[in-house]
């Protein structure tokens, strides 16, 4: 019997890394044409319906950048934790926690907001959503130094609590007077939303904050002492404390800022999008950012061109079910064999197949 | 209603066996992965992808029993994948984990949808019936009267699962790749193949576990019906110490819980001692549970020695 065996690669080609994505991203649409044939339509018009419905038209183009200005965020929360091996897999209930946080500082209690000037105002919202997404993730980030109890379980369990904790919210405290009976909160103060990107579409400005942090993180990520630290910590956490590097307490760090940056996400939207915290107001933002983190092979640039994707994908999808019988639940299975298969196009930019005799 | 009233009522046991039992089979799962040195977080899909096979194949003609066999293959699909991308690969088995999850669920929902397109109300197939017949059985009778054969399954998995991990060959060679491979690989036991093997086996039985929900909880498909217990199995085999018995207890407990937050959160019948919550706050508490009883036991788990390991021949 023959056998294979893996072997690193001397230096890999940062070529090869770069086209990674692309091929895996390649495979997962010549793959989903099975589907899309199983399905029986029609493959070249679905694809073209897809692409169409992402990118295709003004309208379509704002709906994909309203959809990425989360992912980004999520994207981001993910990318900067698992770069330290801090595996964050609660963004979702971060999200919710940090909208949340934000309409209880600028929502209309009572018919009005806080009496404060509004760039107070909306600043304290801005940190209230981080700060509740930072201490959300800081609680399994202690867990796991402290007790060493494995972090992906307890912050999964956690979105479910979560959840729930909002869905209480919604019926009781924040719940909205005017909302009919809707489970829905109160209003966001009109002034404190995010003015529109492109006019006449829902495209806010929500996506310039997601850019300017992508591009701070980088920043910090390859120029600052925390940043080496954050990566040394992520490479071998064993060879940082032998550094002297304070260990715990840069994992903890990471856990504020990923947790902060999935708060963040709940704030924009609902600044910048829904005006209420609804249960529905995130279809899996969080989950999909995992993948958009391991799509961008957890570079923050990368980040925004891979929620690019993944947002262009489930709009089109949604547009291009409305056309043939293709179920939008496409997307979520393009965005599946992406992150499978951009985990394997990795491994063969870093490894090499060998045949042993 | 009094503590003692419940504790001694028949339907509440029947509601804690019948919620036990995917939890069961879904812990041995994890556990026969976890064993053999492979995390596998694909659980929560998977038991989607086995809910979903079961009942499309029982929805289809096929008898209850082979509709079982259907989620226990899909699992094995499924579980053949993540094998592949950590075993052979060698990939992380978090990140592989959670994309088979998401792989599992998203292709369930869509081949749901491409084989009814239109549907308001789920179509419903003939579930497991409770086996009247055990009604005569000495103390636990009433009890048992309220089951599906599938419980019965679950529980007569557990001796079988420890019988085998604990003694015969096989189970100390799967128990040694999760300890040890090299040592395992330098006995000349084929280390990826037994990891394989058991990732395989685990994820049927997940598939199974999932299968409960459609063949014998309920009788149509939903979308969302695993709901995150999943995650619990996860985070039960750590509370159980890896060991089947344990598993089954741990299952157990948690859903004495379960069927209290449900008592609680339909009847209103409240119990002496405990305060008017939300419903929200009692839906919260399985999940609360778990990370509790995650934290209970972290000083004194004891993880298999190379999980989440991947063994690369040659490499260190």
């Amino acid at each position: 019997m023959m056998r294979f065996t893996l072997e690193r690669r001397a230096d890999p080609s940062r070529l090869a890394l770069l086209l990674a994505p692309l091929a895996a991203v390649a495979f997962t649409l010549l793959a989903c044409m099975l589907l899309v044939a199983w399905a029986g339509a029609p493959v070249g018009r679905t694809y073209a319906l897809l692409f169409e419905g992402a990118f295709g038209s003004r309208f379509a183009l704002s709906e994909t950048l309203t959809r990425a200005t989360p992912l980004m965020l999520t994207g981001l929360a993910c990318a900067v934790a698992f770069r330290a091996r801090l595996y964050n897999i609660g963004a979702e209930g971060q999200l919710y926690l940090g909208a949340l946080a934000a309409v209880a500082v600028g929502g209309m209690h009572g018919g009005s907001s806080f009496e404060l000037p509004m760039p107070l105002l909306f600043a304290g919202m801005i940190a209230a959503a981080a700060l509740a997404g930072a201490v959300l993730l800081l609680v399994p980030a202690l867990l796991k130094t402290r007790l060493g109890v494995d972090e992906v379980v307890t912050t999964l369990l956690g979105n479910f609590v979560v959840l729930l904790f909002v869905s209480m919210m919604l019926d009781g405290p924040m719940k909205d007077p005017m909302g009919m009976g809707w489970p829905q909160s109160v209003a966001l103060d009109g002034a404190l939303e995010l003015g529109k990107l492109l006019a006449r579409t829902r495209a806010h400005t929500g996506l310039l904050w997601a850019v300017g942090l992508a591009v701070g993180l980088w920043l910090v990520q390859r120029y600052t002492v925390f940043g080496f630290q954050m990566r040394s910590v992520g490479a071998n956490a064993q060879a940082a404390r032998f550094l002297g590097l304070p260990v715990q307490r840069v994992t903890l760090c990471v856990a504020m800022l990923s947790g902060a940056l999935a708060g963040l996400a709940g704030a924009i939207e609902v600044a910048g999008r829904t005006s209420y915290v609804t249960l529905d107001m995130s279809p899996g933002y969080g989950y999909a950012g995992v993948v958009v983190a391991m799509l961008a092979g957890l570079h923050p640039l990368g980040v925004l061109a891979a929620s690019l994707f993944v947002a262009g994908m489930q709009v089109g999808a949604d547009s291009m079910s409305r056309a043939v019988a293709v179920p939008n639940y496409i997307a979520d299975v393009i965005v599946a064999v992406a992150l499978l298969a951009m985990l394997v196009a990795t491994l063969f930019a870093q490894y090499r197949l060998r045949r042993n005799p | 209603m009094e503590w003692i009233d419940l504790l001694s009522s028949a339907p509440f046991w029947i509601a804690v066996l019948r919620l036990a039992t995917p939890l069961i089979l879904g812990t041995l799962g994890v556990l026969l992965c976890e064993r053999a040195g492979v995390l596998n977080l694909g659980i929560e899909g998977i038991m989607v992808a086995g809910a979903f096979a079961g009942w499309l194949a029982v929805y289809l003609g096929a008898p209850l029993w082979l509709g079982v066999l259907a989620a226990a293959a899909a699992g094995a699909v499924f579980g053949l994948l993540h094998a592949g991308l950590t075993v052979s690969l060698g990939l992380s088995q978090h990140v592989s984990g959670l994309g088979v999850t998401l792989l599992a669920t998203s292709l369930s929902y869509f081949a749901y949808r491409v084989t009814f397109p239109s549907v308001n109300t789920p179509p419903t197939i003939q579930p497991f019936a409770e086996m009247k017949f055990l009604a005569g059985v000495p103390l636990v009778g009433p009890v048992l009267a309220g089951q599906t054969p599938m419980t019965l399954l679950a529980l007569a998995a557990v001796p079988l699962v420890a019988w085998v991990l604990n003694r015969t060959p096989l189970g100390l060679a799967v128990r040694m790749v999760g300890e040890n491979p090299a040592a395992a690989e330098g006995q000349g036991l084929p280390v990826a193949r037994l990891r394989t093997g058991a990732v395989v086996a685990g994820s049927a039985l997940m598939g199974v576990a999932g299968s409960f929900l459609t063949l014998a909880a309920f009788n149509a498909f939903f979308f969302n019906m695993v709901n995150g217990r999943g995650w619990i199995c996860v985070a039960l085999v750590v509370f159980a110490s890896w060991r089947p018995g344990k598993a089954l207890l741990g299952a157990l407990i948690f859903a004495c819980f379960d069927a209290l937050q449900l008592r609680l959160q339909q009847g209103g019948a409240s119990l002496p001692g405990l305060p008017e919550l939300p419903y929200q706050a009692y839906l919260m508490l399985p999940y609360i549970l778990s990370i509790l009883a995650l934290v209970a036991v972290a000083r004194r788990a004891a993880y298999p020695q190379a999980l989440m390991k991947p063994y690369r021949k040659g490499e260190r």
